[in-house]
């Protein structure tokens, strides 16, 4: 039983939901939504700090979740740094689509997608598809400058 | 503290009753046969929902089949047919609960809407602002919101009995909260999030002294006790048909004749008149005033079959065998390092609401679910009582007639597994 789950649990995902990277919340973030799911309870800050030219100099969360919503949020502030605001969202996007969509849809080559891909074992869990995309949600409520986020 | 509506405490008393035939009732449950994910179904979910057996299914499809129509609307021969298997239906159940008359039963779609029909009855010219209506810190979000929206459209107040550190309803808090102000108690009769047993009958002997009615929510406790709302002197009492193994769809509004003549209809339309003009219409007395349009037909009389059914077992036997559980489960997940029951109280149901150290409750659902397992993870509907604890959510695992101590093992090993993968 516990081979079968292996795919959603993943050493990765093990890993950030136990020890998040970027779990903080700093004072000169400029871009902050908190986002809820009002399923489970879960709840997570998202703080960004963009800069005048639109690139998140930093990128943290705080809250309380399960280990998919834990670990995607962690991985997420890992990914977003340094990256631009659309590309933020088309991240998003394509994130989305890996959660949802046939596996074969997408075979990526790029880094940030193959890191994701970790998380794609929630295809098999369509309740848990909304733990893993709380913190992207939450994300780009903050860049639309929506402070409250519920994924219903 | 006793009432007479308890369960014997968890100890077996001096005159057993004869064992639950387990068994053969779980044949009569054709959904216990089914697998999940190659798995036996080990369905521990009862306090959301019962599932049916054959009984109910067979005779929800027995009218559908042979004698379907409207009620109370036709001079046909269905017509007469269906509307004798209906009103029957609702003496049996009347029976059930031993009310009075079947007058006093009035089918809603559920527990929620029979609380909320009670509150928009009283909502119409019977309570002024500064009333005080008493809930308690134990109410599924069905008997907190319908009163709060009563609250902020009149200006009428909630008071909030609190519960200890075990989940106990704290009794001498209540009788402080009860005062001149105070018109309607509305409380659980069981938890559903924690398992709490409420000294009830003590609860409304309190508020009649003072001649406030109670209302009871008794959703959690009409499959697993028996319920004589006479003998407890509940004014209004409620509860849903899916948790008492019945259908979906159709609940439960018991209330004392006096008063649900008193209260003023709750839809208009169809069925609940006595006559209609554009200038006027008059309303007919209950129960029919407060079923306008038609009902659910089907559902009632499924809701009648579960009930027969419930009554051709011994309810001390099914009282014996859930407390059974109730202990055996408790012993069992006991030994699993870093879990945390939530919820002891002195008087308890078979529910068992827990956390586990490093590992979400939503994690744990996903996890048992896959040995088959079918428990619930979450806030229960029951917010205030997690905050109360301060946790977001909690694993629970409810039992009823048809689960078995080596379902409570299954449980126990799928937990070792949580602990192996999060460790
Ligand atoms: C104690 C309690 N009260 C009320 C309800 C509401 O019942 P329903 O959703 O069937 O109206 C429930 C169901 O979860 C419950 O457990």
């Amino acid at each position: 039983m516990l081979d079968e789950l292996r795919d959603l649990y993943q050493e990765v995902i093990l890993d950030h939901g136990k020890n998040p990277r970027n779990f903080r919340h700093p004072e000169d973030a400029n871009r902050t939504a908190h986002g809820f799911n009002p399923m489970c309870g879960d709840t997570l800050f998202v703080y960004l700090k963009v800069d005048e030219k639109g690139v998140i100099q930093d990128c943290s969360f705080m809250g309380k979740g399960c280990a998919i919503s834990t670990a995607s949020a962690s991985l997420m502030t890992e990914i977003l740094k340094g990256k631009k605001e659309d590309e933020a969202r088309t991240l998003f996007e394509r994130f989305h689509q890996l959660c949802t969509e046939d596996p074969s849809a997408e075979e990526s080559e790029d880094d940030d997608m193959e890191r994701l891909e970790v998380l794609s074992g929630v295809r098999e869990f369509p309740v848990r598809v909304k733990c893993a995309t709380l913190a992207w949600h939450t994300m780009s409520a903050a860049l639309d400058g929506q402070e409250e986020v519920t994924t219903e | 503290m006793t009432s007479m509506t308890e369960p014997k405490p968890r100890t077996a008393g001096h005159n057993q009753p004869p064992a639950l035939d387990v068994d053969r009732i779980r044949k009569d449950f054709p959904i216990l046969e089914r697998q999940v994910y190659g798995r036996p179904l080990v369905y521990l979910d009862n306090a959301a929902s019962a599932q049916k057996p054959r009984q109910v299914i067979q005779a929800m499809t027995d009218v559908m089949e042979g004698c379907y129509s409207n009620v109370h609307r036709g001079v046909h021969k269905l017509s007469q047919e269906s509307t004798d298997l209906y009103e029957g239906a609702r003496g049996r159940i009347a029976q059930y609960i031993n009310a009075a008359s079947s007058d006093e039963i009035v089918f809603t779609r559920g527990a929620t809407e029979a609380i909320n029909l009670v509150a928009s009855g009283l909502g119409q010219g019977m309570l002024q602002p500064g009333d005080e209506v008493v809930i308690s810190w134990l109410e599924h979000h069905s008997n907190i919101v319908p009163w709060q929206l009563l609250r902020d459209r009149l200006g009428i107040e909630l008071k909030v009995v609190p519960i200890d550190e075990q989940g106990n309803f704290l009794y001498e808090d209540f009788l402080a909260l009860l005062g001149p102000k105070t018109k309607l108690v509305a409380v659980t009769h069981i938890s559903n999030a924690l398992g709490t047993i409420t000294p009830i009958a003590d609860i409304i002997a309190a508020a009649h002294e003072k001649d406030i009615p109670v209302l009871v929510d008794g959703c959690q406790a009409v499959p697993h006790m028996k319920v004589d709302v006479q003998a407890l002197g509940a004014d209004f009492y409620t509860f849903s048909g899916h948790k008492l193994y019945g259908p979906t769809g159709i609940g439960v509004l018991y209330g004392r004749k006096d008063l649900l003549n008193r209260l003023p209809p709750y839809q208009g339309g169809g069925e609940m008149i006595s006559s209609v003009t554009f200038e006027r219409s008059t309303f007919k007395s209950a129960p029919h005033r407060f079923e306008a349009g038609t009902p659910a037909i089907v559902e009632a009389i499924g809701l009648g079959a579960a009930v027969d059914y419930m009554n051709a077992l011994d309810f001390q036997a099914i009282t014996a065998h859930e407390q059974d559980l109730l202990s055996y489960a408790e012993t069992r997940l006991s030994e699993i390092e870093g879990l945390t029951i939530l919820g002891q109280a002195e008087h308890k149901a078979a529910i068992v609401s827990f956390t586990m150290d490093g590992a979400h409750p939503h994690d744990i659902g996903t996890i048992v679910d896959r040995a088959g397992v079918a428990i619930r993870a979450g806030h229960h509907c029951a917010q205030p009582i997690m905050d109360r604890y301060g946790v977001a959510a909690t694993v629970r695992a409810s039992f009823g007639l048809y689960n078995t101590r080596a379902e409570v093992d299954k449980l126990t090993d799928a937990l070792h597994q949580v602990k192996e993968l999060f460790g």
